[in-house]
């Protein structure tokens, strides 16, 4: 399917009056995959849902029947579902367009998984800051039990759910799959060492599966139109490569930064950056050139101008150097800017949001905040490029020097702006002038 | 088992370990801050780093691709792991880099100097020099956070050992991390410092001189104490212990790891609880009633000794042979009148002296057990979120309510010697004594109105204790002894280990350790020498007999099982 005859798919009933509402959603044909699904048996669910190549959209990009599969086989107690509505990635507002305008696509989506994996109770674990989407999903869950579809013998199946609702703690880190157990257990959110993985040991030492808001929004579509349907959007499994599960189905993308139409349009997956920036995002504001563009949320790194024509699939930012697909929030660096303080501000970032459990992230990302704010201050030394280089390259879960992957997130805006544009960072220190942009309040 | 190779070094590890303890088998140290064997791992400090790789069962080798923590990663047949290839060096490096950044290297006038893992590992792992360009960041120091314990909060290197000591083993959960990032904290609630019982463990297990006791804080440098392996006397768990002293002063306790015994930890009332061993109005030299002293006088009691040239008052001199003249005349006269109170704070060897002495003179002389000192009930650990005490089987600490260390041991000496046990409070109520000769060597006051008023005025009364008593005033021999950190011997816990002892430093003025009393007073030949002594009882008391190898290692021996350990 190409890109001009895609009808959105998630975003299909944006816009619409009272879009929010469970009786406009009923009238759009909602809940009807929700009945198909109650019919079937639980793994045959599963099996759909894994034939179809939905991988997770949280930034990871784990297959999401794989990882339903991992839960345990036999049922000694209860199974838990957790939705990961923690968006606080940079640059990212997928989940909150998703959730604000159709909440009930996102549940009905919760409703089938829980199905799927014999959960009976799910966690929405929203960021704190939605206050909107809170009050939205508090009233769209609770016209879902008033017109049972959610509480005891959901629709007649005698399927049981419960799903609570619960706003989160304000910290990236409550985004990070088992930071986010912690948090909802009332604990501070440090990530757990893995493993037990929470597929086996999650949420109150009970199996948990965790997934993202859209993905739980592509279940409804992939029940109702089927796997090969959902099959038929994106980039397929490069057949040389047995490790690449291929990225299909619709995504959400963000656009911000300096673009004349920044917003979030649905596209099938594997459009280049260029054609999103140019196409769907108006193309770079002020008639300047893009000079770096994030591929999907400022810890996946930066791609050059010249890396612009790299698809925006799983597979795709990786190619570059970048980290991966991450959340697919494109954010668009003009020329005009300097990557020094575009650095700084992604450090300054990690290092308030690094929980502080890890050593190397704890101190790595706060130094490193240190030594850019140094050089943005006229006082630098070419000899800090390399040590920000071997911060970046020794902090993280790729090295295996973190619990968690934030530190990846922390290292890899740092590794690619110096790998891709060096020469601006050594001409800038030798240089010896001072930022122009103004310093933000309460940094590092 | 498992076979585990560590730096090409084989050797054979628990399938329990994990690589850590593996490579310790093998002699390797992979260091650690974050780990502790007694608390569940966090893996944050990211200091102990290994590559981890497989033999498989066809002799190929396959290493991990990433560096892994030693301290989450198990080991099973066929592990291997490195800590000196280059990978590993590096990240030691970085870490240590990293973990001092922002540490104010205040080593001068720390505390832990000399038995700091920041400085040991620094000068063993880490870089000479800090590329760190920029101000540190400073923090207040915090010395409310425990009446006993001070926080030098920019010393921390986020361990979070004592977070997790307060939550898993006092359960009292009063220490947790504040803030974000590198501004992380260790601290308290206001109005809720960390004052529990156990709190004084927190410094032992903070690897950097962050939590420091007030009690020990700037007295001494560590490098100058020596320390003595011996057991605390403070309560019938009878925990093992560092003794650490310098110059004839003990300084600290600390507990001493001991599986058998107590665990890791030991609680503040021991830790703190042996000033009394430094008390000014302990008992300083041997003392006759005046009647006695004019009689000893024409006995040559005042005579010089006399070393060469030297020549020096010696109190002691022929106080001991006096004291036995004394005990033969009474005995003589009453045998079954002359009764021993052996305290429960005597080694089994001093009861085992005094006992088998006085019994081959006479065997009806009475032996009598001391005052056992009880206070409230047990204290276990770790505590609920009210304070209410663990369920059995979850109990992972104990204060006895049982406040001396040797009942057990003491017990099994009487028992053999007098055939049944009987307590002080059994021997006055009987009121037909002539003669006494009191053990004391309580921490606290032990003579209480009733026996002050039972014992009375009897023909002979001898006190051998460490502090003055209504029955020292008026006895007629006091011999001047001394407390468990200036003697050697053995004691018997709760549970039936005897655990031996050694002596830190000397009695203070001319008071002397009772087993050399003992062995002076009974004439026997030689030193006093627990080991020697230990064998002889092994051969003489059969409940004993666990004592007859005179060695009892370094966790001690069980004499009995009847009692488990509530520690495992």
């Amino acid at each position: 399917m190409s890109n001009e005859e895609f009808k959105p798919v998630l975003l299909a009933r944006q816009g619409k009056p009272n879009s929010h509402k469970l009786a406009t959603y009923k009238a759009d044909g909602g809940y009807s995959a929700l009945a198909i699904a109650l019919a079937m048996k639980n793994t045959e669910v599963i099996d759909v849902v894994k034939a179809s190549g939905l991988r997770g959209r949280g930034g990871a990009g784990f297959p999401t029947g794989l990882k339903w599969t991992f839960l345990p086989k036999e049922l000694n107690g209860p199974i838990y579902l957790c939705i990961n509505g923690d968006e606080s990635e940079p640059g990212t507002f997928n989940n909150r367009v998703l959730i604000e305008q159709d909440p009930h696509q996102v549940l009905e989506g919760i409703v089938i998984s829980s199905f799927a994996t014999r959960t009976t109770t799910a966690y929405f674990y929203l960021r704190y800051e939605y206050g909107r989407c809170y009050r939205v999903l508090k009233d769209a869950i609770d016209e879902m039990y008033d017109n049972n579809l959610l509480g005891k013998n959901i629709l007649g199946s005698g399927y049981d759910l419960d799903v609570h609702l619960h706003r989160g703690a304000c910290a990236y880190i409550c985004g990070e799959e088992t930071g986010l157990i912690e948090s909802l257990e009332g604990k501070r959110a440090w990530p757990r060492i893995k493993p037990p993985f929470p597929a086996i040991e999650g949420a109150f030492r009970r199996p948990t599966v965790v997934n993202n808001v859209e993905t739980m929004a592509c279940i409804p579509h992939i029940i109702n139109r089927g796997a090969s349907w959902f099959m038929t959007m994106g980039i397929p499994k490069d057949p040389k490569n047995p490790r690449d599960a291929g990225s299909y189905g619709p995504k959400l993308y963000c656009i911000s930064g300096h673009v004349n139409k920044p917003g979030l349009v649905e596209l099938p997956m594997g459009i280049s950056a260029r054609d999103l920036i140019d196409k769907h995002g108006g193309g770079v504001w002020k008639g300047r050139k893009a000079k770096a563009v994030v591929p999907g949320g400022i810890s996946m790194g930066f791609m050059s101008e010249k890396e612009l024509d790299t698809p925006l699939d799983f597979a795709g930012p990786g190619s570059v150097g970048c980290l991966g697909l991450g959340t697919a929030a494109v954010i668009v660096i003009d020329d005009h800017t300097s990557m020094i303080d575009v650095l700084y501000n992604a450090c300054r970032f990690f290092a308030h949001e690094s929980c502080g459990q890890c050593t190397p992230c704890r101190e790595g990302t706060a130094w490193s905040t240190k030594i850019l704010e140094r050089i943005r201050d006229g006082r630098g030394k070419l000899s800090d490029i390399d040590v920000l280089l071997e911060i970046s390259s020794s902090i993280g879960t790729i090295p295996g020097t973190t619990i968690c992957g934030l530190a990846d997130g922390a290292a890899w805006p740092m590794k690619t702006a110096i790998h891709k544009f060096r020469s601006e960072f050594e001409e800038y220190i030798q240089s010896g002038r001072k930022s122009e942009s103004r310093t933000l309040a309460g940094s590092h | 088992m498992a076979k585990v190779t560590v730096n090409d070094i084989e050797v054979d590890a628990d399938a329990k370990d994990n690589c850590i303890l593996a490579a310790r088998r093998a002699g390797v140290e992979i260091p650690h801050y974050c780990w502790h064997e007694a608390l569940s791992v966090v893996a944050s400090c990211r200091m102990c780093l290994v590559e981890v790789g497989e033999k498989k069962p066809d002799g190929t080798v396959v290493m991990g691709p990433k560096l892994v923590p030693g301290c989450q990663t198990p080991v099973k047949d066929g592990t291997i792991i490195r800590t000196d290839s280059a990978k590993v060096k590096t990240a030691q490096q970085m870490t240590l880099e990293l973990l001092l950044l922002n540490h104010p290297l205040d080593c001068s006038i720390c505390d832990q100097a000399g038995e700091c893992y920041l400085q040991d590992y620094t000068f063993k792992y880490g870089n000479a020099a800090s590329r760190l360009d920029e101000p540190k960041i400073q923090r207040m120091d915090k010395y409310h956070i425990g009446e006993q314990i001070a926080l030098f909060t920019d010393r921390c290197v986020m361990c979070t050992r004592c977070v997790r000591f307060t939550r898993e083993i006092s359960g009292t959960a009063e220490l947790q991390v504040t803030s974000r990032g590198s501004h992380e904290e260790i601290d308290v609630f206001p109005d809720t410092p960390c004052d529990n019982k156990l709190a004084g463990n927190v410094v032992d297990l903070c690897p950097v001189g962050a939590l420091c006791s007030k009690d020990f804080l700037y007295k001494k440098r560590v490098w100058w104490l020596k320390s003595a392996s011996s057991v605390c006397t403070g309560c019938s768990t009878g925990c093992s212990i560092h003794v650490d002293q310098n110059e004839e002063k003990v300084y600290r306790l600390r507990p001493r790891d001991n599986p058998l015994a107590q665990g890791h930890f030991m609680c503040d009332d021991g830790r703190f609880g042996f000033k009394y061993i430094h008390d000014e109005r302990r008992l300083q030299k041997p003392k006759l009633a005046d009647a006695f002293a004019s009689a000893a006088s024409s006995n040559n009691l005042s005579k010089m000794n006399s070393y060469g040239d030297l020549k020096f008052a010696d109190p002691w001199v022929d106080v001991l042979s006096f004291t036995r003249s004394k005990i033969k005349e009474a005995i003589k006269a009453d045998a079954r009148g002359f009764v021993a109170v052996l305290s429960p704070f005597m080694s089994v060897e001093e009861a085992y002296l005094l006992a088998s002495y006085l019994k081959s003179m006479d065997k009806r002389v009475r032996l009598v057990l001391g005052c056992v000192p009880v206070v409230g009930s047990d204290d276990k650990y770790p505590k609920g979120p009210k304070g209410e005490s663990p369920t059995a089987g979850k109990v992972k600490f104990t204060i006895r309510s049982e406040k001396c260390p040797n009942r057990l041991g003491v017990e099994a000496i009487l028992r053999h010697f007098e055939g049944e046990l009987v307590t002080l409070d059994q021997a006055v109520a009987r009121a037909d004594a002539t003669a006494w000769y009191f053990v004391g060597g309580y921490n606290l006051g032990w003579v209480t109105e009733s026996i002050d008023r039972a014992v009375g005025k009897p023909s002979l009364l001898i006190v051998q204790d460490i502090f003055a008593s209504p029955l020292s005033e008026r006895a007629d021999i006091v011999l001047a002894a001394s407390t468990f950190a200036e003697r050697d011997g053995t004691y018997v816990n709760h549970s039936g280990l005897a655990q031996a002892a050694r002596g830190a430093v000397r009695c203070p003025g001319d008071a002397r350790a009772d087993g050399r009393i003992l062995m002076e007073l009974t004439e026997r030949k030689g030193l006093f020498n627990a080991m020697t002594l230990r064998k002889e009882i092994g051969m003489v008391v059969p409940s004993l007999k666990a004592l007859a190898d005179g060695d009892l290692g370094e966790y001690g021996v069980k004499i009995s099982t009847a009692r488990e350990p509530l520690y495992s």
